[in-house]
């Protein structure tokens, strides 16, 4: 049978992992079924969500929309390298009490979404900049209120 | 039903010029940079199954670059970068608009020019405003390179000035030279919601007038016509003229004959036509 399967090397949070896979597979799928984080997940398999949002190099992405090949050699961070060993990272923590999370499904993806906003954002972050910041984010549970309310604890710690 | 992995093939040269030699071998070979239109088809299996060919490696198609007269913007610039570029934002700014409201971030961390261009989308966002800045296409091709008037691109829906084995390599902006009268720029989206959504309508606009005289102006348009158009009738009686109400009203008029807007699945074109009128009329009144 021919096969169009390549070996492809990852650095999936700090980790080296090699793959047999297809190089159209997305990195999404890659990341849930074959190396079984199942943190990040997926919603519209669109790039219209943000479910699936991921750091790669540094850059908040979609993994629905990235096939693995582009993935080679690549700094793959999901939301599980989030945490430290004892502690939940300080936006986790704000989520958790501020009420951002419910279902949980866009949870991952606000997280990541609201930590490039933290490291990019110059100054305090008004309103429209989180609006703004989380726009590639749906959430159909909370109204988006406490969500932003998270983001802003997070920021003043 | 979804696309079956095992009949896509992902390759990737080493070299630009290998790229380039790839490309020359077959029409079957897809480039593919930010994948942030291809793998929205790919996943609703609606992408045609072949071999793509990874150029989003390539340092030749990577950078904006400053020249004298021109802004050079590479193929594979993200609208991240786009939006975050100081000469973008201070001599482009329809462009820092539209980059702006491609997708939200993670889309613009991904979305490239070039992509956003031989997409081809009557929708796409970038277009409308490099029409207004008579953006020049750079392609670049194993056997010769050449530039093409943006405007001239797009020949209908999803038909380009591109032949096989052609790439396109960089989009060049004219840096104005300084104009002593009146300067507006306009870049609209109209979509069902702010971040993310496909437009209904975009509009883009540049005029520069002189005591109320139209000196030079530029309307373009996106998800009104198979392709990003210029409302090239609209501007050329426009040109020259001395700003008015009645000159309004027989613009708005005109636009309807450069306009050819569809009914689909995210407007109708009674609405779209009524909306282009409506930004148009915007647009030139904000300049009485």
């Amino acid at each position: 049978m021919e096969t169009n399967q390549v070996n492809i090397s990852l650095n999936v949070n700090g980790k080296k992992i090699q793959i047999t896979t297809y190089g159209m597979k997305r990195l999404l799928d890659v990341l849930r079924e074959d190396i079984g984080l199942t943190g990040t997940k997926e919603g519209c398999g669109e790039g219209e969500c943000g479910a699936c949002s991921i750091f790669m190099d540094g850059q908040l992405v979609n993994s629905c929309l990235i096939p693995v090949f582009q993935a080679e050699g690549k700094k793959i961070e999901t939301i599980e390298n989030l945490e430290g060993k004892t502690e939940l990272h300080k936006i986790q923590k704000s989520f958790l009490q501020h009420g951002g999370a419910q279902c949980g499904i866009c949870t991952p993806g606000m997280i990541l979404a609201t930590k490039e906003l933290l490291a990019k954002k110059s100054g305090k972050l008004t309103a429209k900049e989180i609006e703004e910041g989380l726009g590639g984010n749906l959430c159909r549970c909370t109204g988006y209120l406490k969500i932003f309310e998270s983001v802003k604890q997070a920021e003043g710690k | 039903m979804k696309s079956y992995i095992p009949h896509f093939l992902m390759l990737k040269e080493k070299s630009f010029n290998q790229t380039l030699e790839k490309l020359s071998t077959g029409p079957g070979i897809i480039p593919f940079a930010g994948g942030t239109d291809l793998m929205v088809l790919f996943e609703a299996g609606k992408l045609a199954e072949g071999t793509f060919l990874d150029i989003s490696h390539l340092k030749e198609l990577a950078g904006i670059y400053e020249h004298k007269d021109f802004l050079e913007i590479r193929a594979l610039t993200t609208y991240s970068e786009i939006k975050n570029h100081p000469i973008v934002r201070r001599e482009f700014p329809l462009l820092y608009e539209a980059a702006k409201v491609v997708g939200a971030r993670a889309i613009q961390n991904r979305a490239t020019i070039g992509g956003n261009i031989a997409n081809a989308s009557p929708a796409a966002d970038g277009p409308p405003a490099l029409l207004c800045y008579d953006a020049i296409i750079e392609i670049a091709a194993a056997k010769k390179n050449r530039k093409v008037p943006y405007c001239d691109f797009h020949k209908n829906y999803k038909v380009m000035d591109l032949k096989m084995g052609e790439l396109i390599k960089a989009v060049w902006l004219r840096r104005s030279k300084s104009f002593t009268g009146v300067k507006k720029e306009f870049y609209h989206k109209v979509g069902t919601r702010k971040a993310q959504a496909i437009s209904k309508v975009c509009f883009a606009a540049k005029v520069q007038l002189s005591q109320g005289q139209v000196q030079e102006i530029r309307l373009a348009y996106g998800s009104m016509a198979p392709y990003p158009v210029r409302a090239k009738s609209t501007e050329r009686i426009l040109q020259g003229e001395k700003l008015s109400s009645n000159l309004i009203q027989l613009a708005i008029t005109q636009l309807q004959k450069d306009l050819s807007p569809i009914d689909d699945i995210r407007s109708t074109a009674k609405y779209r036509m009524q909306v282009a009128c409506n930004l148009l009329k915007q647009f030139l009144e904000g300049c009485l």
